[in-house]
């Protein structure tokens, strides 16, 4: 297994507004795997994923101190642009949010279109690629100019995968990403997570144990906005070494 | 056997009478005017709606409205053109950029603008707004303009251009508030997924939030046209009240005439009942005017605005 280090968060901390719901987070996420974060609700999960592409501070009175690095480079730093790091570091969220004034064929196109692409083959062949990396291309490749919120909730959520596919990020966060689907299409996304960490780094959030433990290779678990546990998910769900992940994973509390 | 009455059913019934009455009420209204303006619609047919004299002197009567409807499409055109994009502006501006405290207290202050009655910008509009158009946009843009036909004549203010100005600061506050609530009410998770992908706050505006909420805006906007276009008091105050083939909205500097202005400055006076059959085909035509805008705009927000490729060019 690929063990180097793609993004590390350094004494992380965030808040909203007076509220802190990051307190010291120091978590090293390896490349070329999927990192899952578990913990109850309010823990801080989503909020962590948003810090490692500043997502977070889109909320109003937002705030982190501490450092994030991608490849070893602070994306918090001055000179850095919110909207370069987002591109290296796609989403995919809770709930599919595909653009319902788009086509499924601009959904997926959009990002390129806003880093300058032109209309044409190039852009119709990363497209193409990037649906069927979210094996949804067989689905969808007949209706491409339907709007993105006509195919079901499982395919728009593959759609937004695609979409986050499409400007060829880094790394993909992704926050709850079946949660508001059905058992069917839950595992064809989580089939999809295991072909993805191939090429790129995941981060998933799930309050889902199985889950964490069928997609990750490793696995965070987060209580009260701190870090408790960090290591290989085998280890961590066999073994837990804190007393409050065990409490956690036996389903004790939560 | 006894009929259950349930709240759905009152609601039901309710509902359906408004609606019924409303469209009595509109039926009503083209009826009264047709009626009313027989004699002169008989006497000068089609002539009435292209000619341009407005002549009640007896023995050579002739009554054209085409001057006054040319004048309330540019007049509100003005409106349009000057209003819209300080709206939208406003509108973005509260719902996207500023920080409560600003927020709150501002849309109140728009809104409450909408209540201004308007005479009261008809006033403000004769002792304060005709001097700064006259001598701020008028004057320069004559004088080094002034051979384009438009901008020709000897500017003083009260004119078409200075209507059209009022008329834009009195659609501002609706179209403003409205597109503002059209705006917060995107979704917050369309922005998101903007931002996730690269967007610019720019680019989530212009691409993601106006895109989504276009038909709620082009509603805002039809609501602020059609204040433009019926508005009657303060128009009358700044626009010179031309008549006649003088009326012809030639130039922006030159005094005109608008369909409500035209009836209220003449149908209280009018003498004979020709006379009073015209205003009353005035007052036909700007009815049939605000119903065809308001059917173009609902095709426009059926057809044109359905999901099309491409929103992102
Ligand atoms: N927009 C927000 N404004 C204020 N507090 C928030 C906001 N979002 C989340 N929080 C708070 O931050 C904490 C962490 O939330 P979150 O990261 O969403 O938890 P999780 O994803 O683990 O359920 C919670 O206590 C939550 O109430
Ligand atoms: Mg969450």
């Amino acid at each position: 297994m690929d063990t180097t280090e793609k993004m590390k968060t350094e004494n992380l901390n965030a808040w909203f507004g007076p509220k802190q719901a990051l307190k010291e987070i120091t978590l090293s996420i390896k490349a070329n795997v999927v990192t899952a974060i578990i913990g109850p609700s309010g823990c801080g999960k989503s909020t962590f994923i948003r810090t490692l592409n500043r997502m977070h501070e889109l909320v109003p009175e937002a705030r982190i101190s501490g450092q994030v690095l991608l490849d070893g480079q602070n994306i918090y730093a001055d000179e850095v642009d919110p909207v370069q790091i987002r591109r290296r570091v796609g989403m995919v969220f809770q709930k599919p949010n595909p653009f319902p004034t788009m086509s499924i064929y601009d959904n997926v196109a959009a990002g390129l279109k806003l880093a300058g692409a032109k209309k044409g083959q190039a852009l119709d062949e990363i497209v193409q690629k990037s649906l069927q990396q979210a094996t949804l291309w067989d689905e969808v490749k007949d209706d491409l100019r339907k709007p993105g919120t006509s195919i079901s909730g499982g395919q728009q959520q593959r759609l937004c995968i695609a979409r986050a596919l499409a400007v060829n990020p880094e790394v993909i966060l992704m926050d709850e990403p079946c949660s508001a689907l059905d058992p069917i299409a839950t595992a064809k996304i989580e089939t999809l997570i295991r072909q993805l960490a191939e090429n790129y780094t995941v981060v998933i959030v799930t309050h889902n144990m199985q889950q964490a433990a069928r997609v990750s290779d490793f696995t965070a678990f987060f209580y009260l906005g701190k870090l408790i546990e960090y290591g290989e998910t085998n280890a961590l769900f066999e073994n837990p070494k804190s007393e409050l992940t065990e409490k956690y994973i036996t389903g004790k509390f939560g | 056997m006894k009929i259950k009455i349930t709240g759905d059913k009152i609601f039901r019934f309710s509902a359906g009478i408004i609606v019924a009455s409303a469209a009595v009420i509109l039926i009503a209204s083209v009826y009264i005017l047709t009626t009313g303006s027989t004699e002169v619609l008989q006497r000068f047919g089609l002539d009435f709606f292209m000619g341009t004299n407005w002549n009640p002197v007896e023995g050579r009567e002739s009554f054209g409205v085409l001057p006054y409807l040319l004048g309330t499409l540019v007049t509100s055109g003005i409106a349009l053109l000057i209003g819209v994009p300080l709206s939208l502006g406003i509108a973005i501006f509260l719902a996207e950029m500023a920080p409560k405290a600003i927020r709150v207290p501002v849309s109140y202050l728009i809104e409450l603008l909408a209540a201004v009655p308007s005479v009261i910008f008809g006033l403000w509009g004769l002792f304060v707004l005709r001097f700064w158009v006259l001598n701020y946009i008028e004057i320069p843009v004559n004088a080094n303009l002034g051979w384009i036909p438009i901008f020709s004549g000897t500017p003083f203010g009260l004119d078409i251009f200075t209507a059209g100005i009022i008329l834009a600061i009195m659609i501002i506050p609706t179209v403003a508030s409205v597109s503002r609530e059209v705006i917060s009410a995107v979704p917050n998770s369309i922005r998101e997924g903007a931002y996730s992908i690269g967007a610019t706050k720019w680019e989530v505006i212009r691409h993601w939030v106006l895109s989504y909420g276009r038909s709620g805006i082009l509603g805002a906007i039809i609501l602020g046209l059609g204040r433009a276009i019926g508005e009657t008091m303060a128009v009358t105050m700044v626009i010179g009240n031309a008549v006649g083939p003088n009326a012809m909205p030639t130039s922006l500097f030159q005094p005109g005439q608008t369909l409500p202005s035209l009836i209220a400055n003449g149908f209280l006076e009018a003498p004979t009942p020709l006379e009073k059959s015209a205003y009353i085909g005035a007052g036909l035509v700007l009815l049939l005017l605000s119903l065809l805008i308001n059917i173009l705009a609902h095709i426009l927000v059926t057809r044109v605005l359905k999901v099309k490729g491409g929103a992102v060019e």
